[in-house]
């Protein structure tokens, strides 16, 4: 008993002792610029996050070889959330009082950013997030930010094409979790503006195996064109039924599925689908002389020569968010608050999203050019006027 | 009006066949020992994903390697009965059952790790049109589903009915030391339903893949879906499982169709509850009494 006792309170003083070290601040931190890094790499979001953390690496171990910041190296931070709300939390805890860095980029989605935003505000550091959702920045936070494109634009995007087509009527099929309930508000809202009518209004499960009873429905309320916001495998389940069916109006899907995995899941099925996506996935069939071209090219082409795989049209997020860091770092000392004034003021800088514009009143900085419509032929992606 | 409800009936039926034949696992070793695996939704991921490896990367023609897979996801339930239900000290219903849980976390994170994170399409066992039916249309795979799961119902049924291994296997789950008195080799019994059950999860994820695509963690849905299925048509009965798995693909379907989307999965639930509620050993379900 009394042994046992001992061994308790031996196990609680080095406990304690332990947890000291830990959290003891380092005052020798300051030598390179530490940035801390929080991505989904493993998980149903590892589409986000995998090529998201090696665009990170790749960012700053460039950045490095340059000769860093001001003559300040960087250091990559980088934790896998395995896109679990509660372990992005404790990460970005980790991040702020052990590892203490001076930004965070990420987390990969809407879920994990969100709570992550009250700790960053409360310790007063710059978090640049990778997800869709609107929420982040707005109402604006006075330390967050975002590289990824708003799924307000994306929607703005699909309807100013349908406009242009004569389309009037649309139907909506949406997966029930946070993208697609977020991509449904902004579908509802919007229809309005573009001289659309919803006409039929269904969501299905993430992991659902059949939607032809959603499409059914759907063709009953006899749509012009149907959208369907999901990630994958959802909306290739959906093509497929569509196909099945024989259904004759278009069918138009969220940026949620602009990478090859798409076509190559949904084969055949995914011909004549259309939906908005950043230029990055169709950067070779640009002319030389668009405005994001040498960017585009620069990123792909040293993506794969440190990786071997070709670009998502996800990793770029994080890519551009080092690269504002990099304007926004130089002549602050490692401050953050000056760190923070300096992301407000980023201006012009052309990345793999688009041109980014911040202020403090926009803190996506994003213009119209970071979507374009493409439609699937030939297992290809074929860009629209 | 009509059209619409009969597509809804085709996409119950495409549904159901899939809950239908993952729910014929669950009551194959529920019959033969009483205990309900939770991992058998991951048994149908491995059969999935195998026959992605030898049917498509592999290149094995589809009758090799559909028996190819049925064997080697056998093999592993047989290994799973040996390493971590047979050596359980304490075999108490309740410990057997987390175990199974356990062993799906284990599983997907195998299935993880070999085949990655991403779904991957399987091609249709015929590549035909779907086939129109008064104006809605019906996928040939879910026929080739629900042939293959009235097979099986069938040549089960005459196996427990009608062979000596198979009456021994239903005496090892009425009662395990009396069938043990009687000269019955329950260990090998139980390990023979384990391989039967884990491979008839394999026939299932080979027949599904092409309609659900295979990805590592397909299993913990279709599993709790196919368990619903065997419970609602009455854990243990094999015609049981085929009617419980069409009740509820139909009874989503018809959800979706008149209802709404949203409550998909509440009106499947709660139709298990309300059958649970009056019939408490499922539709087909053998009364409790008959057990002692």
């Amino acid at each position: 008993m009394k042994a046992g006792k001992l061994k308790v309170l031996a196990a609680l003083v080095v406990g304690v002792a332990m947890a000291g070290l830990i959290f003891t601040p380092s005052a020798f931190a300051q030598d390179t610029y530490k940035i801390g890094g929080i991505f989904a790499v493993s998980g149903g979001a590892s589409f986000l996050g995998d090529p998201e953390k090696k665009s990170m690496q790749m960012a700053v171990d460039q950045i490095n070889a340059k000769g860093g910041i001001d003559g300040r190296m960087l250091e990559a931070v980088i934790y896998d959330t395995k896109g679990d709300p509660t372990e992005t939390v404790q990460f970005a805890n980790k991040l702020i009082n052990k590892d203490n860095v001076l930004a965070i980029v990420g987390p990969s989605t809407t879920p994990t950013t969100m709570p992550v935003i009250p700790q960053c505000v409360r310790a007063q550091l710059p978090l640049i997030s990778c997800a869709a959702g609107n929420g982040i920045v707005n109402p604006i936070q006075p330390y967050v930010f975002k590289t990824a494109q708003s799924d307000i634009m994306a929607v703005a995007t699909i309807y100013t094409y349908m406009q242009k087509q004569g389309i009037k009527k649309v139907a909506l099929l949406c997966v029930d979790n946070g993208f697609g309930t977020s991509g449904a508000v902004q579908l509802r809202e919007q229809a309005g503006k573009f001289g659309l009518t919803v006409v039929s209004d269904e969501s299905y499960g993430g992991k659902d195996t059949d939607m032809t009873a959603q499409l059914t429905k759907a063709r009953k309320a006899a749509p012009d064109a149907l959208v369907c916001w999901g990630t994958n495998p959802g909306p290739a389940v959906v093509a497929k039924n569509a196909k099945q069916l024989k259904i004759e109006f278009p069918l138009f899907m969220s940026h949620g599925v602009a990478s090859p995995k798409f076509i190559d899941i949904a084969g055949d099925a995914s011909e004549g689908i259309m939906l908005p996506t950043g230029a990055v996935l169709v950067a070779d069939t640009l002319p030389q002389d668009h405005h994001q071209k040498a960017a585009l090219d620069a990123y792909i082409n040293d993506f794969k020569a440190a990786y071997g795989s070709g670009v998502s049209g996800f990793g770029g997020y994080a890519y551009d968010a080092i690269k504002i860091l990099e304007i926004a770092l130089k002549g602050t000392n490692g401050d953050k608050a000056m760190l923070r004034d300096n992301i407000e003021k980023v201006q012009g800088y052309v990345g793999v999203t688009g041109t980014f514009n911040f202020s403090p009143t926009e803190h996506n900085g994003l213009g119209e050019d970071s979507f374009l419509m493409v439609r699937i032929e030939n297992g290809t992606w074929k860009v629209m006027e | 009006m009509m059209q619409e409800l009969l597509q809804y009936l085709f996409a119950g039926i495409t549904n159901g066949a899939i809950y239908a034949v993952i729910a014929l696992g669950f009551s194959t070793l529920y019959n033969a020992t009483d205990l309900i695996n939770f991992a058998q939704g991951e048994f149908v991921m491995l059969g999935a994903l195998l026959l992605v490896t030898l049917w498509l990367q592999l290149g094995l023609p589809l009758p090799l390697a559909f028996v190819l897979v049925v064997l080697a996801v056998g093999l592993a339930g047989i290994l799973f009965e040996r390493l971590a239900i047979r050596t359980v000290r304490k075999p108490d219903p309740i410990v057997l059952v987390i175990i199974t849980v356990g062993a799906s976390i284990f599983l997907r994170g195998v299935g993880m790790v070999v085949w990655g994170r991403d779904p991957m399409a399987v091609p249709p066992f015929s590549e035909l049109e779907s086939i129109e039916i008064a104006g809605a249309y019906l996928l040939p795979q879910s026929l080739w589903i629900f042939g293959i799961v009235m097979i099986l119902v069938v040549a089960l049924t005459l196996f427990y009915k009608r062979t000596l291994t198979g009456k021994a296997m239903s005496a090892c789950a009425i009662n395990k030391r009396a069938a043990s008195l009687l000269g019955i080799g329950t260990e090998r019994m139980t390990l023979m339903a384990f391989a039967l059950a884990t491979g008839l999860g394999a026939v299932a994820g080979i027949m599904i893949a092409p309609i659900t695509m295979a990805t590592y963690d397909m299993g913990s849905m279709l599993g709790l879906k196919g368990f619903c299925a065997a419970m609602l048509g009455g854990l243990g009965s094999l015609w049981g499982a085929l009617l419980g798995g069409f009740v509820l693909g139909i009874a989503e379907a018809m959800g979706v169709g008149f209802v709404s989307s949203g409550l998909k999965d509440a009106i499947a639930f709660l139709l298990l509850l309300l059958i649970l509620y009056i019939r408490p050993t499922g539709i087909l379900g053998v009364k409790s009494s008959h057990r002692f």
